[in-house]
């Protein structure tokens, strides 16, 4: 009967659904079959790898985290600017010169647009680079290892925030200053901000082979904030484009003093020009102090380099050089499409976009048709390079990408939405809402000249209700559209770490083959090095006791070591003796005032240990290595400071 | 109930007695006693499962793995078994040691228990043969579950540690 009575009630529940959905003309029905088929669309297997990688800025976590796509798995965070006790990074003796600079040891930072190494204006995949945007730096980071392996800090910069973009060749990385200031740093009343201050823009050049970065020059601009860049390509390929506001100089309460002007404009920098006058020894030599950090694959070591002068250019001493297009409503991103012939400024307080033609600009710069100057650099007149306006009904532009088939797509920050619109025709194809607060955006390649429009991922400044509640703070959300049809179809929403400020896409096809699996023992260049156990040693030098340990599963040698006194500083140096993918092993000691390490097959890293008290401490591995990984572990017998125990290392006596 | 309760008590005051009779005594570590099983089981026994598989002769097993048959020379290639000398001493040595017992077996006279391709096929992928060959999976039980690493050697770098071995 009970039976029954279920039936009977299920059948009717079902047909009242069906008959709910009919009066909505089958709207719910297809809205059913929809959602199926997007679960589809984002379904990774298990054992399936995705189609891209999506290496997503962590903004104030200071690192770069790498996500799949279209699964949004997070795969790793790869520590940057900051600190990272999960590997030791920034805490090994190894790596803590990453994080040296000219006001020494800055363990954070700001990071925020990753753009990844490219060859004839195509992703080539072998480095990316971020900003630290607080005390500003750039950082390269290696797409086999997926490492840090180069840090340069930038002097007379602050608020490092219109960089890390790269020109086609990756033969520059760019990095412009948000915050301008005084040039050389010195004591000065703020309220003579005005005239006095500087806006550097920077062009580090990016060593082909290795990658390694020097600051070419630096351009030193009028004292206005510089947002954002990016180069041109393709026709106009050899300039670099960068946003403004503040062209006002305001000092204080910039919100209102900042947006006092109808227009600000975007600079454009004929960088070509300038590397010719600075190699026929143009530019300014001018005292500096800035840090340059370079880790070494073999020696698995950190250096830091103070480097004590710097290339400034004066953009008056070359004419030709750089130009200002005037641009409504202080433009945020500044985005070049895939041909190089546009240069969208998405005005951040205005409802519209402005398109300026690259090739209208070369007119007019060679008409000479300008509408006076500022500080001596001449202005464009704004009809004379517009190509057109996108009139989109949102609020709140802030940054375009490509999808390299004529389309663009634009973030709304205000009305919370991505714009699909026609490069060239300027009109609105689709709009999708994303939840809440959009900042960037991405396509894989979408800033290059060959974009893979596949999808665009959403980057989300407010996340609210998208996920069960953790607490007043939250992760970020981002959104994946798919855009492989004429309307953008919204599929997936993830959450992300710290604060996305932009992200780089690229085929998982293109990275994963060359994806270092492990380092080769036989090419382990450091000098504290084991390479074979029994050239484990303990080695006194007056109060600093060296370890030369080695590891593998699941054992360290030595792992009983007696004599060491209160007072004495030892440094563990650990190399991982595996030689398999996927095998490493932890370091952790008692009391250690400093993080674990880390440790990949065939690395070597260093911590550094002060016991306090006399006694017997264990140490053990961190990462569960084998079955037998609870047994790695050892003891170091600590003697008062006075004593004569002998120094003796032993394993299995 | 009441019983167990009463057998308790009479316990702990047999505990404490023996304690107050008892010298107080520094002893180095515990032991346990170990009565061997009598149980049978249920398997059925085969000579393999009497020897202990370090001691085992299969030499007519070639393992599993890429290695299907080597030839070795009447002589001793000395150049090839010191390349193979240096690589074991980087690569193995953590493990095995030449005159003793250690995680893993001593390579001494495994020339004469095992194939060269077994050797081989051990050495380049020791989770295929753990997974897949009846003596190196007796041998990861008898050696403590303590599995053995692959160290990513070339074909023609085992080829040289196994010709090492032919010098032990």
């Amino acid at each position: 009967m009970k039976k029954y009575q279920f039936q009977l009630i299920a059948l009717i529940g079902s047909v009242l659904l069906f008959s709910g959905c009919g009066n909505q003309n089958g709207k719910g029905i297809s809205n059913g079959a929809l959602s199926s088929s997007n679960a589809e669309k984002v379904y990774v297997a298990p054992g399936e790898q995705d189609e891209f990688y999506a290496f997503m800025s962590g903004g104030y976590s200071g690192n770069l985290t790498v996500y799949g796509l279209p699964s949004g798995r997070m795969f790793k965070e790869i520590p940057v600017f900051s600190q990272f006790p999960t590997s030791g990074y920034g805490y090994s003796e190894e790596t803590k010169p990453m994080l040296e600079t000219s006001f020494g040891f800055v363990p954070w930072d700001d990071a925020h647009h990753p753009d990844i190494s490219q060859s004839k204006g195509e992703l080539d995949g072998r480095w990316i680079f971020i900003n630290g945007n607080n005390t500003p730096r750039i950082a390269r980071i290696s797409l086999s290892t997926f490492e840090t392996e180069e840090i340069i800090e930038l002097p007379n910069s602050a608020g490092n925030h219109s960089s890390s973009f790269i020109t086609e060749n990756t033969e520059y990385v760019v990095a412009g200053t948000r915050f301008s200031v005084p040039v050389p740093q010195r004591d000065m009343p703020i309220s003579e901000y005005k005239s006095n201050f500087k806006g550097a823009l920077s062009f580090i050049s990016v060593d082909p082979d290795h990658g390694h970065m020097d600051i070419k020059f630096q351009l030193m601009m009028p004292g206005f904030n510089y947002d954002l860049s990016h180069p041109g390509r393709d026709k106009s390929h050899g300039w670099f484009f960068f946003t403004t506001y503040n062209t006002e100089e305001a000092n204080s309460l910039l919100e209102v003093n900042a947006s006092q002007n109808d227009k600000d404009f975007i600079a454009a920098v004929n960088w070509k020009k300038i590397e010719e006058y600075v190699n026929n020894g143009g530019g300014t030599m001018m005292p500096a102090n800035y840090a340059h950090n370079v880790y070494d694959e073999a020696t698995h070591t950190a250096t830091s380099t103070m480097k004590k002068e710097v290339l400034t250019v004066d953009p008056l001493k070359v004419p030709g050089a750089v130009y200002f297009l005037p641009t409504p409503k202080s433009p945020h991103g500044c985005d070049v499409d895939p041909t190089g012939q546009y240069i969208i400024g998405n005005g951040k307080l205005s409802a519209d976009l402005t398109v300026h033609s690259f090739d209208k600009m070369i007119a007019a710069i060679e008409g000479e048709k300008f509408d006076g100057e500022a500080y001596g650099i001449p202005i464009l007149k704004f009809e004379d390079v517009l190509a057109g306006t996108v009139k989109s009904g949102g609020l709140g532009p802030l940054h375009t990408e490509f999808d390299g088939k004529g389309n663009a797509y634009t973030t709304f920050f205000i009305s919370s939405e991505v714009v699909k619109w026609k490069l060239g025709t300027w009109e609105v194809i689709d709009r999708k809402p994303t939840f809440y607060s959009v900042g960037h955006l991405m396509i894989p390649g979408g800033n290059s000249r060959k974009p893979f429009g596949k999808y665009v991922v959403a980057m989300n400044k407010i996340t609210k209700d998208r996920y069960l509640p953790t607490g007043p703070e939250l992760e970020h959300s981002a959104q994946l559209y798919d855009i492989s049809g004429d309307k953008m179809e919204l599929i997936y929403d993830f959450p992300t770490h710290g604060e996305p400020h932009y992200a780089a896409g690229i085929p998982a096809e293109l990275l994963a083959p060359k994806s270092k699996k492990i380092y080769r023992l036989d090419e382990n260049k450091h000098p504290y090095a084991v390479t074979s156990p029994d050239g484990s040693k303990v080695v006194r030098e007056g109060n600093e006791v060296h370890v030369y340990m080695s590891m593998i599963r699941s054992h360290f040698t030595p792992d009983n070591i007696e004599g060491i006194k209160v007072g004495d500083k030892v440094y563990f140096h650990i190399t991982n003796h595996e030689q398999d993918f996927d095998v490493p092993h932890g370091f952790a000691m008692i009391g250690q005032n400093s993080s674990e390490l880390l440790i990949m097959p065939g690395q070597t890293k260093t911590s550094v240990w002060e016991p306090k008290q006399p006694g017997v401490w264990p140490f053990y591995c961190t990462d569960f290595c084998s079955a037998l990984h609870q047994e790695m572990q050892g003891y170091v017998r600590v003697s008062p400071a006075n004593s004569d125990v002998p120094l003796t290392f032993t394993l299995g006596e | 109930m009441k019983i167990i309760f009463k057998s308790a008590l009479l316990l702990l005051i047999l505990v404490v007695m023996s304690c107050g009779t008892k010298e107080e005594k520094r002893k180095d570590g515990f032991s346990v006693d170990r009565a061997k099983t009598t149980e049978k089981t249920t398997e059925p026994e085969s000579e393999a499962n009497q020897v202990p598989a370090s001691q085992r002769v299969t030499l007519d097993e070639k393992g599993v793995g890429q290695i299907k048959e080597i030839t070795l020379d009447a002589e001793i290639n000395s150049e090839m078994a010191a390349a193979g000398e240096a690589l074991f001493k980087t690569n193995c040595t953590a493990c095995h040691k030449i005159d003793k017992r250690f995680i893993g077996p001593s390579p001494k006279g495994i020339m004469e228990r095992r194939s060269p391709e077994w050797i081989m096929n051990m050495i380049l992928d020791p989770k295929l043969m753990t997974e897949q060959d009846r003596c190196a999976k007796d041998l990861l039980v008898e050696f403590n579950g303590a599995a053995m690493s692959n160290q990513n050697l070339t074909v023609e770098q085992t080829r040289s540690i196994l010709e090492y071995f032919r010098t032990l």
